[in-house]
């Protein structure tokens, strides 16, 4: 007994201060710290990611994509107090997504409400109702409960960019963490999606766009942002949607999983492997344009919302289900311009992952 | 002995969407004492109600799933073979739910 407790006496310093008990081991170091460390370097890494990305400007109009999980929860309290402490001068505002899923996003934005309140920022909610005249209940109704995601997923990248233009904001921040950044590489090549494994570990896309995009989580793992809201007490919502079983991604966040607990550094590598991929030249990348019906960036004629909404509407819901169909004539017309940015809007399916 | 178990990051909907159990364990064998592991096979049997897949993996909890002792990653005290004393407070988080 007496061994038994000096053992544990000698390891239970946190190996930053030396002073308190320690409660986390860090994913990425396997540093065993304390509380108070925890939070310090937790924050800490976030805004030195921020300031050596540049990824903010004085004075800027910010967006936090808010779903009131997790993710964007964290995110909004951290952007919140670093823009307080080190003065970044930026306006922060709340834009939430009312996909219209009754019992899982009504329930969830009332989350978004509360922070409105607890962080003091102001709130927008934007609705797939209001943008496309289609609930998610409604379109369920309308196709089941096979890519469904993928209307949400499409509906969701094009409500974001309304709901930011609509705050005249000039950046929108979403809580993507390193996990996610980790499933989206693996699934990308899976998938042998190019264009997406290009960008997809960019922490800033769409900066030639009307709104670009960034992701401050980008290297802040799952876990910990699950213990900073754990040990912070912050109040976040956590249901599964109804109806997201994306079984193919859940395949991918599981391996990410079952490599974390071997190997915490995986995910940190795997992003690394996915930002220093180099695309060959004669590879075809999609031809970014103009949606002819909407005018939001698309590299067909028509963007993919236009074309699933055409197709709910005519009561054709399979319609730009798929390879690019009808519409946008035979064939895919993905054409050379090696190396451009490549902006096919097609969204992720699923989850509020759009990358 | 009693616990306190926490249920949270939707894992709650396992059990009933009960967040907070307080339970009594009687020591299962002559053994004098509990660890992570007979409580996780405790919970399995007693609390989870349904898909058990989403909250353990084989023996121990499912990748993703966060276990702390008494506000205390279970990283530090041993995972699996901490052990556990009377009124000891354990909370089960998912981390694989809504971003």
């Amino acid at each position: 007994m007496e061994a038994k407790n000096k053992k544990a006496v000698a390891s239970r310093l946190c190996c930053l201060c030396n002073l308190r008990r320690p409660v986390l081991k860090r994913p990425k170091t396997l540093q065993q710290i304390c509380r108070e460390c925890f939070y310090e370097v937790f924050e800490e890494e976030i805004h030195q990611v921020i300031v050596q990305n540049r990824l903010f400007k004085s004075g800027e109009r910010v967006a936090i994509g808010a779903s009131g999980g997790k993710d964007s929860t964290v995110l909004a309290y951290v952007l919140s107090e670093l823009n307080r402490r080190h003065n970044y001068g930026l306006d922060l505002f709340l834009l939430s997504i009312d996909e219209g899923i009754t019992g899982y996003r009504d329930d969830s934005l009332e989350t978004v409400k509360r922070n409105e309140v607890q962080y003091g920022l102001p709130l927008k909610i934007v609705s797939y109702k209001d943008l496309y005249g289609w609930t998610m209940d409604e379109i369920v109704k309308m196709i089941g409960l096979k890519n469904n995601c993928t209307f949400c997923g499409v509906f969701r990248r094009q409500a974001l960019d309304r709901g930011a233009a609509l705050l005249k904001v000039e950046k929108l921040v979403t809580g993507h963490n390193a996990d996610d950044i980790a499933e989206t590489v693996l699934l990308n090549i899976l998938r042998g999606d190019i264009a997406r494994l290009s960008r997809c570990t960019s922490i800033t896309t769409g900066e030639d766009g009307p709104i670009p995009r960034c992701k401050p989580f980008k290297y802040t793992y799952e876990k910990e942002i699950v213990m900073y809201a754990y040990f912070k007490k912050l109040d976040y919502f956590s249901t599964e949607c109804i109806y997201s079983p994306n079984a193919y991604r859940g395949f991918a966040r599981e391996f990410i999983k079952d490599l974390e607990r071997i190997r915490p550094r995986a995910i940190l590598d795997i992003i690394k492997s996915g930002e220093d991929f180099r695309i060959a030249t004669t590879t075809k990348m999609p031809e970014q344009g103009t949606c002819e019906r909407c005018g939001y960036i698309s590299s067909q004629k028509w963007c993919k919302a236009c074309v699933l909404l055409e197709g709910l509407n005519r009561g054709l819901p399979k319609m730009g289900i798929g390879r690019p169909r009808g519409v946008n004539g035979d064939h895919n017309k993905e054409t050379k311009k090696p190396g451009s940015v490549a902006k096919s809007i097609e969204s992720k399916q699923c989850g509020s992952l759009d990358f | 002995m009693q616990f306190t178990l926490e249920f949270g990051g939707g894992l709650e909907l396992l059990c009933d969407s009960v967040k907070i159990h307080k339970v009594n364990i009687n020591l299962l064998n002559d053994s004098d004492i509990l660890t992570m592991k007979d409580l996780l096979s405790w919970v399995r049997t007693n609390l989870i109600k349904e898909r058990p897949e989403m909250f353990m993996k084989g023996d121990t909890v499912r990748p993703g799933v966060l276990v702390l002792v008494n506000d205390c990653d279970w990283e530090l005290s041993g995972q699996l073979d901490t052990t556990l004393e009377d009124k000891d407070v354990i909370v089960f988080i998912s981390t694989l739910h809504g971003g």
